[in-house]
This record gives C-alpha cells, sequence and structure tokens, in this order.
C-alpha cells in the first residue's frame, strides 16, 4: 500500500551530493515505497535547499525501517554523548 | 481492437491544460492505423516516469494513443522523475481542480490528433486511479479504469500532509463505464474500500466491472518494484484492453 505518510520539517545545515555541497533548509521524512531501494517500503528521507530554488538539488534516502531506526539511535547517542553545551543548536 | 503489435511513435508535446497552462505531456501513437482512440495515462505519485510511459508504449502498441500528462510540469518542469515527485510532495500533492483541468487538457489533445476517433478514456495507478475516477466524474469521457487508487474511498492519515480527500461522493457523476482492477492483499484501498465504492456505483445505477486479484497487493503492475505480480498483471492487461476496446472503438458520435 501507499502510507502517504509524510512529516516535513525546517532544517539548518549542509548536505553533500558527489562534489557539491549544498545549504539545506528543509527536509521530508516519509514512510512509503522506494524509488531506488530493493523494498516494498522504506523511510525516505529528502533534504532541499530552497534558498536554490531547483528541485534537482536534493540530498535523498531511502532506507530499510531497521537502518533507519538505528540511524535515528546513533544520532540520539552521539548527541547525549557529546558535551551539553555544544549541542543547543 | 486487433491481437497485432503496432508500430508505433512516441515523443514528448507540450499542450494547453483547461486551465491554460501549457504543459509537459509524453504521448504514443500508432502509426500503422487511420483511426485511434485516445488514453489519458495519469502516473502515480513517483512521478512521470519510465515505467509510466512504458506503459504508454504498451497502449500505443495495442492500437491507442495514449498521453501521459507530466502532472508535476509547473513544479519541476527538467528535474528528473524522483527528484520532481520529491518536491511535489513536500509541497502537499497536487490539487484536483487542476489535475482535472490537465486530464482534460490532454483529452483535447488527444481528440485534435490526426486519426483520433473522438474517444477518451482515462487509467491511473494507486494516486493516479483516485484521479482517473475523479476526472471520470467531472469530465465527460468514454470509458475509465481505476487501478488500486487509494482514498476513493476513506480519509488519508491526517499526517501526510497531502491535498487528497475520498470521492466516493462524486459517483453519481460519474461519465462512463469503470473498469477497478484491486489486489486482495491490498491495505489502501482495501476489500472493504472496494466494496464501498462498488455499493455506491450500485446505488448510482453505474456500469462498473471489478475485479480483485488474490496473492496480489498494491502496486501489482509496476513491473520495476517487488510489488509486481506477474498473473495478475497479465490478467489485468488483458481486462483493461478488452474494457478500452469496447468503450473506445469506433467513431464518436
Amino acid at each position: 500500500m501507499c502510507t502517504y505518510l509524510t512529516e516535513r520539517i525546517a532544517v539548518e545545515g549542509s548536505a553533500k551530493s558527489g562534489e557539491r555541497w549544498s545549504a539545506v533548509s528543509s527536509a521530508s521524512v516519509y514512510f512509503d515505497h522506494p524509488v531506488h531501494a530493493y523494498a516494498e517500503h522504506s523511510v525516505n528521507l529528502d533534504f532541499f535547499d530552497h534558498r536554490d530554488g531547483s528541485p534537482a538539488r536534493r540530498v535523498a534516502l531511502e532506507l530499510t525501517p531497521s537502518a533507519a531506526r538505528e540511524l535515528a539511535a546513533a544520532i540520539e547517542r552521539v548527541l547525549a554523548s557529546a558535551p551539553a553545551e555544544l549541542t543547543t543548536g | 481492437m486487433s491481437r497485432r503489435i503496432h508500430s508505433l511513435r512516441a515523443e514528448t508535446v507540450f499542450f494547453p491544460s483547461a486551465n491554460g497552462d501549457q504543459i509537459e505531456g509524453f504521448l504514443a501513437q500508432p502509426s500503422d492505423v487511420d483511426s485511434f482512440p485516445g488514453v489519458v495515462l495519469i502516473h502515480h505519485l513517483p512521478g512521470y516516469d519510465q515505467a509510466t510511459k512504458e506503459m504508454a508504449l504498451k497502449f500505443a502498441s495495442k492500437g491507442f494513443a495514449a498521453l501521459v500528462p507530466n502532472l508535476y510540469s509547473r513544479e519541476a518542469p527538467d528535474a528528473s522523475p524522483d527528484d520532481a515527485a520529491a518536491i511535489v510532495r513536500a509541497q502537499g500533492g497536487v490539487p484536483d481542480d487542476r489535475l482535472v483541468a490537465d486530464v482534460d487538457g490532454a483529452g483535447r489533445h488527444l481528440r485534435g490528433l490526426v486519426g483520433g476517433n473522438g474517444k477518451v478514456g482515462v487509467i491511473g495507478h494507486c494516486s493516479g486511479g483516485r484521479q482517473a475516477f475523479l476526472s471520470a466524474c467531472r469530465l465527460q469521457l468514454d470509458a475509465a479504469v481505476d487501478c488500486y487508487g487509494a482514498f476513493v474511498v476513506g480519509m488519508p492519515p491526517p499526517e501526510s500532509g497531502l491535498k487528497m480527500y475520498p470521492v466516493v461522493d462524486s459517483t453519481p457523476s460519474l461519465s462512463c463505464p469503470l473498469l477497478g482492477l484491486f489486489g486482495a492483499d491490498d491495505k489502501s484501498p482495501s476489500p472493504a474500500h472496494v466494496k464501498e465504492l462498488a455499493d455506491a456505483l450500485r446505488a448510482a445505477d453505474k456500469d462498473f466491472e471489478f475485479h480483485s486479484f488474490d496473492g496480489a497487493g498494491h502496486g501489482f503492475f509496476a513491473v520495476d518494484r517487488p510489488s509486481y505480480r506477474v498473473d495478475a498483471a497479465n490478467q489485468g492487461w488483458d481486462l483493461i484492453f478488452g474494457f478500452f476496446g469496447r468503450h473506445l472503438s469506433g467513431a464518436a458520435v
């Protein structure tokens, strides 16, 4: 089934694709069919730079549910391990 | 429709949506016949992609002119299909009124082709199934095929953020015969959703036929995805060509 489940959030940071870095200002997180990953459903992450205005400047990830959970947990672990005063931004 | 495989021509075209916007489309048509019906082929949420264009080629090889309007022409005219789909998804999807205008424009373009017999059907898969049904309720068409369209019945989850609403209430306005093809294992539309739509069509005294395939879920026509089910897809294609052949052959009155 298509879940259509989508979260859209504002983000601040940068992403690299190939040789090119871009600032990113928004992200979509959704659980639905992947374009490339060999799975019926995946956790899909799209990062956009709306200041650039080009839809081609997207950095995308398609992860299995377990990989997505591992990623989320790893992010939480490194944030928890870092000095608190460094992780407020 | 004959059983032979036609010679065909395929190209990118630009044509006006009924709302006046100029949009892109992929047109495939038989090149060895004098007269042919038209089919508006609505791409799925993942976009104006290779798999959808290959379906257009299949229609042309069977004697139909098939036009795939790029529903994402405006937001991302030159982007790859997956980038365009990501952008449109992030913006909440395609508004229904604009979709109907694009299908209307595509139908007009097909009727105006040299050799067009004046008859036009519509088909869509997944989100396109809902949009095919909606188009057939808003426009005067000759036949419609809904392949596992989600949210014809039932609301999408509020978390989807998509501008998508159930359209089953439009059933009394359906302008043409409807063929529905579904996977018995699908959750959206579920067998209960399919039954609710069938009940609405029966109550409105509409001409329709539904088929649900055991062992198939959502997306069973998608040859490039793990959801592909060869038996259901083969049976489904036979039903589609039979249905369009019955309802779109001959000159329009």
